[in-house]
């Protein structure tokens, strides 16, 4: 390949790649991305593309291997165009058959389309799924569309344009304007405006300065920085890069989570692409505008996700914040003006600019322009990756997208905004999920992380879970933070144990209010957070652990009490094959016991009984 | 200059100084344990926090992290500073409960007891890092440093090996708050068993008292920006 070397010169390979490419030829996409990997998507694309070979149909049939479409809980998932029909659990044994059937003959295959578990209704197309009908998929939507290790799908789909278009139609400041004026707020947490901290650091006195993707995606469950980055790489690539010429930055850096390997190997390649192409280097598309990437990949630090952390990692030091009165955007990485924003904000940029501020600022609500990526987990029918509007109500996500909790169960709160976040209960699902109204209920956007959670599930034992989290994950600089974490959760323990004393609560309330106004990061000042939004909606809950020494949703094993219905049970033994610490006695055929001292509570025997005869009190 | 106020009094600063300094200077007491005028600040301990306003922010801050800046105001003896340094201390307790400095910084306090109990195995330290500060900036040795995160933050030599960098100096154990550090010379040499380190000692040629790591001589001689004259090291300060 040889290098772009102008605005024009682009245009006319986008042109030419579109040339080769028949529009109306039949496409397989598989997707690839981390959820339908780990249910072997790779089989399914390698048994494909075996079929494709064996029966020559190489230049009938394309086959795509795609990064996350989001739609994880029904993977492997692969759609076939045109037509989008989205096919679920896709095994390698039915590929021969989806070519036989839907490519060459357009017959749908019923069994492989998606069921509503409610309805038992059956969606051909991909749009017509109630999972991706309410959704607002600008940024993830592209995932399907292109192979992430193909810079030419990319391409043909309009990317680089709004790269070409800014260096070549608008000055810097014109791009810092149209950012501004879109009011593209911080996608990893703080809701800070991205434009107002871009001015920050293209103001800063000092020449040299950077600018640096945070993929540092740590809190548990969340995963749409991975997905955008392992599946659209370019379009971070070409955020960044806008981003650095309306900043005046000739440097930039993805800083990757150590866990990410998938997300480093595609960004890399991207990187490798790019420079080949002439969109990195010394003078982009003829323009002279420079820039190049370097990328950093991280030790495995939760905390390395605050600004100065991540910058003190770059730099080869611990990743430990530092205090920031002169903030990053200024005297960042090596001292200099740094601008930091995480994977789903740049992804932003190409668009804004593309489409301008003013469609931007049409989508979400007043103070929240733009979508939002959310990784919907836990206690919900359709688990996966969603992309709404901001200022979707909570209810809206859960329910219509999401499919509402399985089995029948009754939702108790959702836990948004990752370790540091909140949890929120049912009278307030009507909210408009945006960065202001989380955090009027306590909680928090985050990064975009939701835990939803049924009566199954003790409000304790979470709050305990993500406190064990922190005090893991706390680098241990400040002792408010270091203590203090470890002090909560010695507390909560104790509380799921039976172990809880009267003063329990006012004391975690005195620890979250030091943590909060005495450490030195977002890390230490949130880590309260679990605890407090829980003491605020379920403080009975916590009660009853503590004054009754009951835990009402059965969780806790120190506080409930399995037996045997006598009534009910057939002796069938099932129960007493699995259960571990051989704990149930009695003759086959006859009522089984549990023997309490030996019993370790964990559940197995009530999962494998056929009778509903175990009894939890 | 800058000017600020703290406790309703003004100051002049140079830029550059931070607000524990100004006001130990100016004979303000504010309790403090990481924080050493000769090295950076840290702000690890918590204990100096105070608080700040800054244009239309009012905030708790360490002291010895915060720059003085034109027009601060600060306050060390607010409710809410009180109640944070107390609690804080309660923290801290609990990891150094025989440690005299932190009794006292506790009954200058009013902290009577500590609600939280110490470990099992407790080893004094505060994870101030007063010697790993000490040893790099002070000496140059940089023996120590802080490994593990989170409740398992803890000062060692690299990979908990012993210490090859120590030279001996004992300005960690010097400086450390809680006296969690020991060093012993007997027989010619000088054990310092948390850096897991043992340094032969030199022979004052006077009086014959073995005085001075060999280790502490010879990283003077080739280190040290001011190297001391041929034969300084032959006699012990007593002799010399």
């Amino acid at each position: 390949m040889s290098k772009i070397n102008s605005v024009g010169e682009l245009a006319e390979l986008r042109a030419a790649i579109l040339d080769q490419r028949d529009a109306g030829r039949p496409c397989i996409t598989t997707c690839l991305g981390t959820g339908c990997h780990a249910y072997d998507s790779q089989e399914v694309y390698n048994a494909f593309a075996g079929e494709i070979h064996s029966r020559d149909l190489a230049d009938k049939v394309d086959l795509r291997g795609s990064g996350c479409h989001g739609f994880c809980e029904q993977g492997p998932i692969v759609v076939l165009s045109p037509g989008e029909i989205c096919y679920c659990h896709v095994q390698p044994e039915d590929a021969a058959e989806i070519i036989t059937e839907t490519v060459l003959k357009n017959e749908v295959i019923e069994r492989l389309l998606y069921r509503d578990p409610v309805t038992g209704r059956r969606f051909e197309r991909e749009g017509e799924i109630p999972f991706y009908k309410h959704q607002d998929r600008l940024i993830l939507g592209q995932n399907r569309l292109l192979d992430p290790k193909n810079i030419e799908d990319y391409l043909a789909l309009g990317g680089y344009k709004a790269l070409a278009g800014a260096l070549a139609e608008m000055t810097p400041e014109d791009v810092l304007e149209e950012v501004k004026k879109a009011n593209l707020r911080g996608r990893g947490g703080g809701g800070f405006p991205a434009g107002i901290k871009w001015e920050t650091a293209r103001r800063a006195p000092e020449k040299e300065k950077y600018v640096i993707v945070n993929a540092d995606e740590g809190d548990p469950g969340a995963y749409m920085d991975r997905s955008l980055l392992e599946g659209n790489p370019h379009l971070i690539l070409e955020g960044l890069l806008i981003g650095a010429y309306a900043i005046g930055a000739a440097e930039g850096y993805l800083y990757a989570r150590q866990e990410y390997p998938l997300a480093v190997e595609n960004f890399t390649l991207a990187v490798q692409q790019a420079e080949e192409y002439g969109l990195l280097g010394s003078d982009i598309l003829g323009t002279g505008f420079a820039f190049s990437v370097k990328i950093k990949r991280g030790a495995g630090a939760f905390v390395s996700g605050e600004s100065s952390a991540l910058m003190a990692a770059i730099e080869g030091l611990v990743g430990e914040p530092r205090p920031k009165h002169i903030n990053t955007a200024i005297s960042g990485l090596w001292g200099k003006p740094s601008n930091l924003n995480n994977v789903e904000t740049w992804a932003n940029v190409p668009l804004i600019i593309e489409r301008g501020a003013a469609w931007f600022k049409r989508i979400g609500n007043e103070r929240n322009s733009g979508t939002k990526i959310f990784s919907l987990v836990g206690k919900i029918n359709n688990t996966g990756l969603v992309e709404v509007p901001m200022g979707t109500p909570l209810r809206k996500i859960i329910e219509d997208i999401g499919g509402g909790i399985p089995g029948g169960k009754k939702f108790k709160a959702v836990q948004t905004g990752g370790p540091s976040g909140g949890c929120i209960p049912e009278q307030y699902l009507d909210t408009p999920v945006d960065f202001d109204c989380l955090e009027e209920l306590g909680a928090m956007m985050g990064s975009g992380g939701m835990i939803v959670m049924d009566e199954d599930n003790c409000i304790v034992d979470v709050a305990k879970y993500f406190m064990h989290f922190l005090k893991d994950e706390s680098c241990g600089k400040c002792s408010s933070c270091r203590e203090g974490t470890t002090r909560m959760y010695e507390i909560l323990d104790a509380i799921t144990r039976g172990e809880g004393r009267e003063g329990d609560l006012e004391l975690l309330e005195e620890l979250a209010w030091v943590m909060k106004n005495a450490s030195l990061c977002a890390l230490g000042s949130t880590a309260a957070n679990p605890v407090l939004s829980t003491l605020r909606y379920f403080r009975e809950e916590y009660a009853a652990h503590i004054q009754e020494k009951r835990c009402p949703a059965k969780v806790c094993p120190a506080l409930i009490r399995y037996s045997i219905d006598p009534e009910i049970c057939d002796g069938c033994g099932r129960c007493r094959r699995s259960c571990p610490e051989k704990a149930i006695t009695g003759e086959l055929n006859t009522p089984l016991v549990i023997d309490g001292a030996l019993c370790s509570r964990c559940g197995i025997c009530r999962e494998v009984c056929h009778l509903e005869a175990i009894v939890v009190e | 200059m800058v000017h600020l106020v703290i406790d309703g009094k003004g100051f002049q600063a140079e830029e550059g100084q931070n607000v524990l300094e100004v006001a130990l200077e100016n004979g303000i007491e504010i309790p403090h344990l990481c924080y050493h005028e000769q090295l950076s600040p840290y702000g690890g301990c918590r204990l100096c926090l105070v608080e700040i306003t800054r244009g239309a922010r009012t905030f708790l801050s360490t002291s010895c992290t915060y720059p003085c800046l034109e027009g601060l105001v600060v306050r060390t003896d607010t409710p809410d500073v009180l109640r944070a340094r107390r609690l804080v201390l309660e923290l801290l307790m609990p990891l150094a409960p025989e440690a005299p400095r932190l009794q006292a910084l506790a009954r200058q306090m009013g902290v009577t007891e500590t609600r939280f109990a110490s470990d099992e195995e407790v080893d004094d330290c505060i994870r101030c890092g007063l010697c790993i500060r000490a040893c790099a900036e002070l000496v140059g040795a940089e023996a120590i440093t802080f490994s593990g995160r989170g409740e398992r933050r803890k000062v060692e030599p690299p990979f908990g090996e012993e210490a090859l960098n120590c030279i001996g100096c004992g300005a960690c154990v010097f400086l450390c708050p809680t006296g969690c550090l020991h060093m012993e010379d007997q027989d010619g040499v000088r054990t310092l068993d948390k850096w897991k380190r043992t340094l032969s000692l030199k022979a004052c040629a006077s009086c014959g008292r073995r005085y001075l790591p060999f280790a502490q001589i010879e990283f003077a001689r080739q280190k040290g920006e001011d190297p001391p004259a041929e034969g300084w090291f032959e006699f012990c300060p007593d002799c010399r």
